[in-house]
């Protein structure tokens, strides 16, 4: 019987930063630190041919202006990857070219932000400006190539060709497309458009450090990778990784954008040179302007199944826009095949392929779903058209076609899919949506129509092969514990989750312990919490490492007794010789090994990585009303129903997943990030780029349908990203169903919809 | 330019320039529950109150505090408690960033409108943008504590 | 980032008004939610603190509503939302949020013309007039047709005259900008229809206006009138929406806020 693990606990840190307690990188900024501020390029793509920072750095209060021609040139990428990273190395600290509106041209540190903003007005700056690549579509073959430099260095072959604006070319297929598709009754095929996304945390990127007494930098950051930003500023400023220390406080959020180290270069930069401490504090605009957004996708898919309603045939063909730098380029796209192709498992041939593509636009990055959702929205749009042409339920194709639990799965290369509660969760949203009775459309005056829909979606938990967490428990003097990680709770309840692991195996309660991370001087190395992963790969090393930690304490307290460890248990509180009064409780046992007599403090440590990336399931839901006037949708509900496996807090999973269902829906109905045809940004502030608000969402609904994973923690995978996936094909399918307008490209506005309707009436 | 004002219900003398927003001078004097989310007046993190009523200290020059009442979640620490307490079971904190100004929304709320509606209450909240908990963990939080019949 | 080089608080509008022509960079602050995203130096900043011109005020025939008067007092002011349907409440609602609306200050958005303000947009269905240091009391219509010229808004006068309204608008997201607003009056057989976001800044459509006092509503009569209004409107596109849609848009808000003026009667 389970104490903790299971248990809707609070999470440990939850009263501190409800109620405004200072636990946020700006709140800790040692005092005395430099205000820096970024002077940026006003061009899609340029090359600095003069700039003179004189004035500026004569400016009373102005510590230090760095240009180009100060700062180490060796390129790196800003993408917080496991080494070596897959991003290509393609962008210098500061560099003479710059390549889209925003891109950083001098580096200025002063006493005050206002001095700081003075001095950047300051300097002078002419630029020899290039036709920039705006349109995605245009980039391959463009005359501009964002990145001419002959020193972009590619850790490995991600089929970069860079004078074609290409950065990575990829083709994954499993049998023969194209005679299986001639096989095919039904064969569908449309092309969708998925728009790039904002992260939009309510804590902006921001990052301060200080030279402590031993010379060493000492970065403290809003990060989801420490020990990633390490290395990165260790290659980028040509210094030992060992000369640096990077520390996480309590992370205002961070959705894959506090995945790419956008911040900490300049600071860093800033100390190095003048030795004082530097703080970097993006604001609103910065953040929307100048850091990462998601990648937006052209994705083509085509679909074959035969006349027995199994879906034969999947073939997307991609291109993904990253934006000026190839953060995160390869990989996102590669996840968005990875993630579609083996959700259906009657398939014969099987096809992903397309290239990523340099334009002169604010980078792309991690987000969220990482490329899962572009992919989803295509494929599970392209499987709703299907069903209709087939003339099948879509529920019914989906669960007549899922890759089930014990069946093979392509996504483990053949091998067993071990845990899924997909089909449960598809028959028990339909119940919650009341599907039977809603589908497809039901009017509901003259003017205005309900309609439902529905997608399903898989990620990974974790990344196969690569990831790799370590954890520590230790025992403490006074009989606690002290759990240490390297993972990176960013408001998830990671933390929490991991005490409630670490709390069940030593069946001690949870305020026996205490968690620790992340700080890269004291925490044991994880990659940090990205690629849902923190759950399942780090809470397996927290789990084996308190096993390992029971173990000892079980040897040690049979050894104060004097009997072998087989004969002992431990209750949390004493260790006791089965069956008789001989005991010693936990408390004394801890005093006599770390103060007292036996001279060994106890420490239970785990190195854990996975061979699989065991995928998460949900089935979505929608019910929509469509204003055939205006055509403006209004979400009314939404189910998910989510398989991530054991659930270890119910209620930190359900925020997870209400949180990630209405970004899918922000997505989906408004977020939008646009630039114009000189490629600024149109969308730079919340006033502009509409993340959802408390009116827009309806009512989300979540219930958890459960499978045993395994490989897991207790059964566990993930739920981090997986939860953002559904809402866009599902609301997409919604609005059709109401009112036979399909919406390829995302967000689905009112104006879209209107213009549909418009056209389906002349052509009716 | 010296203002003289109540700040959590004790008397306050600040310096502070003509061009100087509350949410500043705040966290200047220590008061670090105080956070920015935008810079454009629309994210709700900053929310203090201004003689009761909440107001975006964001967008509040610091000069016009002056004889007025300033109230952060530092003054109203265990009204702010209670309902914390029921947000966090709730697991509706998230990342806690946008909390403290939520929350001073949600007591001014309950101070302001007597018997709110589910509809009012969204209303009346619809200014603080959260990111991480798609808001209806909050709902649940709201109505919790004002005694709402849930649904 | 905004700056002010020196702070005045004047006692008087004609000091304000003074100061505020003889310095050539000096500007009246009102509630600062806009001023404060532009990085504009101020010299000299005006603070009408000290002028009285926060609050509303009924008088036997009008209203009077100073200029720092906000958003949110306009939304709860217990008085004023008797008259006109509540027309004022439901125009400033939409708008961001409590907090927000604590913020803005009737005069400054009346002064700044806003192109996407809803509340300009339901002045105009309303008998609104402008007072102003300087340029004295004029039609809120008059006072946005005429070119920018230095001057202090002090209050607006709306005339208590018993008119029925409506207001519409139409938002993706709840508490975004507006793709479009509306607003309708209707008096004796004077009607006024306001049509604003367009994304240009709110205007009369005078000859809908007059259709829509002129006889008996039926449905049909009102899709002429919306259809009218809609044809009569210049439209601009912007990141919200296009130039056409506007105008489909219009159709429909002009149809179901004169549907509801007519439901009034």
């Amino acid at each position: 019987m389970r104490k903790l693990v299971g248990k809707g606990v609070p999470k440990i840190d939850g009263m501190a930063i409800a109620t405004g307690k200072p636990a946020y990188t700006e709140d800790l900024v040692v005092a005395n630190a430099l205000v820096v501020k970024i002077l940026r390029s006003p061009h899609a793509f340029a090359r600095i041919t003069f700039i003179d920072v004189a004035k500026a750095a004569a400016l009373k209060g102005v510590e230090c202006v760095l240009t180009y021609q100060d700062v180490p040139k060796q390129r790196f990428t800003l993408a917080g990857q496991s080494y070596p990273e897959p991003s290509p190395y393609d962008r210098l600290i500061l560099d003479d070219m710059v390549r889209y509106v925003g891109d950083e041209v001098a580096i200025v540190a002063a006493v005050d932000e206002r001095t700081a903003l003075a001095a950047i007005d300051l300097i002078q700056v002419e630029y020899e400006i290039f036709e920039p690549v705006v349109d995605f579509e245009t980039a391959i073959g463009h005359p501009s190539v964002v990145h001419p430099e002959e020193d972009l260095h590619c850790n490995f072959d991600i089929g970069m060709k860079k004078d074609q604006n290409i950065v990575s070319s990829q083709r994954v297929e499993s049998g023969n497309v194209e005679e299986e598709l001639s096989q095919c009754d039904f064969v569908v095929e449309e092309t969708f458009y998925t728009q790039a996304n904002a992260q939009c945390m309510m804590e902006t990127y921001r990052a301060f450090n200080y030279l402590d007494h031993m010379g060493r930098l000492v970065v403290v950051s809003s990060t989801q990778v420490p020990f990633h930003a390490k290395r990165m500023l260790a290659r980028a400023l040509k210094m030992p990784a060992g000369k640096i220390r990077v520390i996480k406080p309590r992370i205002g959020g961070g959705f894959g954008g506090k995945q790419s180290s956008c911040v900490e270069i300049f600071t860093a930069a800033v100390t190095l040179k003048t030795g004082k401490p530097a703080i970097l504090v993006y604001d609103r605009e910065e953040t929307f302007t100048c850091t990462t957004s998601r990648h937006a996708m052209r994705l083509k898919v085509t679909l074959g199944a035969d006349k027995d309603g199994y879906i034969r045939v999947v073939d997307i063909h991609g291109l993904s826009d990253t934006g000026a730098y190839g953060e995160h380029a390869s990989t996102v796209f590669m996840v968005a095949g990875e993630k579609t192709l083996p959700l259906y498992n009657q398939t014969k041939a099987v096809r992903f392929m397309g290239n990523v593509v340099y334009t002169n636009k604010m980078p792309a990055g991690a987000f969220r779903g990482y490329g899962a959702t572009q992919g989803t929205f295509a494929l599970e749009s392209a499987v709703n058209l299907l069903a209709e042409k087939m003339g099948v339920d879509p529920a019914e194709l989906r669960l007549k076609n899922i890759a089930k639990e014990g069946e093979p799965f392509r996504g483990f290369k053949g091998g067993i899919l071990e845990s899924s509660a997909l089909n449960r969760c598809i028959e028990t949203g339909k119940e919650m949506i009341g599907w039977a009775v809603k589908y497809p459309r039901r009017s509901v005056s003259e003017t205005k129509v309900r309609g439902i829909g529905m997608a399903v979606t898989m990620q990974g938990s974790g990344i196969a092969n690569i990831d790799t967490a370590s954890a520590e428990v230790r025992l403490n003097d006074n009989g606690d514990f002290t759990l240490l990680v390297g993972s990176t709770d960013m408001g998830t309840g990671s933390d929490t989750i991991l005490a409630q692991m670490a709390a069940e195996v030593l069946e001690v309660s949870l305020d026996q312990i205490i968690v620790h991370a992340a700080d890269t001087d004291v925490s044991p190395f994880d990659p940090g919490s990205y690629a849902s992963s923190t759950t399942y790969v780090t809470g397996m090393a927290v789990v084996r490492a308190a096993q390992d930690l029971k173990q000892q304490i079980l040897e040690e307290g049979a050894k104060f007794l004097q009997v072998s460890p087989e004969e002992v248990a431990f209750n949390g509180h004493t260790v006791r010789m089965t069956g008789t009064d001989k005991m010693i409780s936990l408390k004394k046992l801890a005093e006599r090994l770390v103060v007292g007599p036996v001279h060994r403090q106890l420490v239970g440590n785990s190195t854990y990585g996975s061979p699989v990336s065991p995928p998460p399931f949900i089935a979505g839901f929608a019910e929509v009303e469509v204003d055939k006037e205006t055509g403006k949708v209004e979400l009314l509900d939404y189910v998910a129903v989510v398989d991530c496996g054991t659930v270890i807090n119910p209620h930190l999973a359900r925020i997870q997943t209400e949180g990630g269902i209405v970004q899918g829906i922000g997505m989906a109905l408004y977020e939008d990030v646009r630039v114009d045809s000189k490629g600024k940004l149109l969308s730079n502030s919340f006033m502009q780029y509409k993340i959802p608000c408390r009116k827009d969402i309806g009512t989300v609904r979540v219930a958890f349908k459960e499978s045993f994973e395994p490989t897991g923690p207790f059964g566990a995978k993930s739920v981090g990203e997986v939860v953002i996936n559904t809402p866009a094909p599902a609301i997409a399918a919604a609005v059709y169903n109401a009112v036979g307008v399909r919406i390829t490209q995302l967000p689905i506005t009112p104006e879209k919809v209107f213009m549909g309707l418009q056209k389906n009436s002349t052509r009716s | 330019m010296q203002i003289e004002f109540t700040l959590n219900d004790q008397p306050t003398v600040w310096d502070v320039s003509p061009d100087e927003f509350l949410a500043d001078t705040l966290r200047k004097h220590g008061f670090l529950s105080i956070r920015k989310g935008c810079n454009t007046s629309c994210c709700g993190l900053c929310t203090v109150w201004i003689d009761g009523k909440p107001t975006l200290s964001c967008t509040a020059l610091s000069f016009r505090m002056q004889g007025k009442s300033v109230t952060t979640i530092e003054g109203v620490a265990e009204e702010a408690a209670e309902f914390a307490r029921i947000l966090v079971a709730e697991g509706a904190e998230q990342c806690g960033f946008c909390s403290p100004g939520f929350i001073m929304t949600v007591l001014a709320l309950k101070h302001e409108l007597a018997a709110p509606t589910e509809e009012e209450i969204v209303h009346y909240l619809t200014g603080n943008l959260c990111r991480c908990t798609g808001y209806m963990g909050q709902m649940r939080a709201v109505k919790t504590y004002l005694g709402v019949t849930q649904r | 980032m905004f700056t002010v080089g020196q702070l005045v608080q004047p006692d008087t509008v004609e000091e304000a008004y003074r100061i505020l022509t003889e310095k050539k960079d000096a500007a009246v602050l009102g509630g600062c939610a806009f001023l404060r995203m532009g990085s504009r130096a101020i010299g000299t900043a005006i603070d009408l603190s000290h002028l009285n011109l926060e609050g509303i005020t009924e008088h036997a025939d009008s209203f009077e509503i100073g200029a720092m008067t906000t958003f949110r007092m306009l939304e709860t002011d217990s008085v004023l939302n008797t008259f006109f349907d509540g027309l004022l409440a439901e125009a400033v609602k939409p708008i961001i949020g409590v907090q927000f609306r604590h913020a803005v200050t009737v005069g400054a958005t009346v002064f700044s013309k806003y192109g996407f303000s809803d509340l300009i947009t339901a002045l105009q269905a309303l008998d609104t007039e402008v007072e102003l240091a300087h340029g004295g009391r004029m039609a809120l219509e008059a006072f946005l047709n005429r070119p920018y010229e230095k001057d202090v808004l002090t209050r607006l006068w709306i005339r208590k005259d018993g008119r029925r309204a409506a207001y519409q608008s139409f938002r993706n997201s709840a508490s975004d900008f507006p793709i479009l607003t509306t607003a309708v009056s209707l008096l004796a057989g004077q009607g006024r229809i306001v049509v604003g976001a367009r994304p240009l800044k709110a205007a009369i459509a005078v000859q809908a206006s007059q259709e829509l006092g002129r006889m008996d509503l039926n449905s049909q009569r009102m899709d002429e009138i919306a259809a009218l209004a809609a044809g009569e409107m210049t439209f601009g596109a912007n990141m919200r929406g296009s130039a056409e849609y506007r105008r489909e848009l219009c159709k429909v808000l002009v149809k179901r806020a004169v549907t509801e003026v007519a439901a009034c009667k």
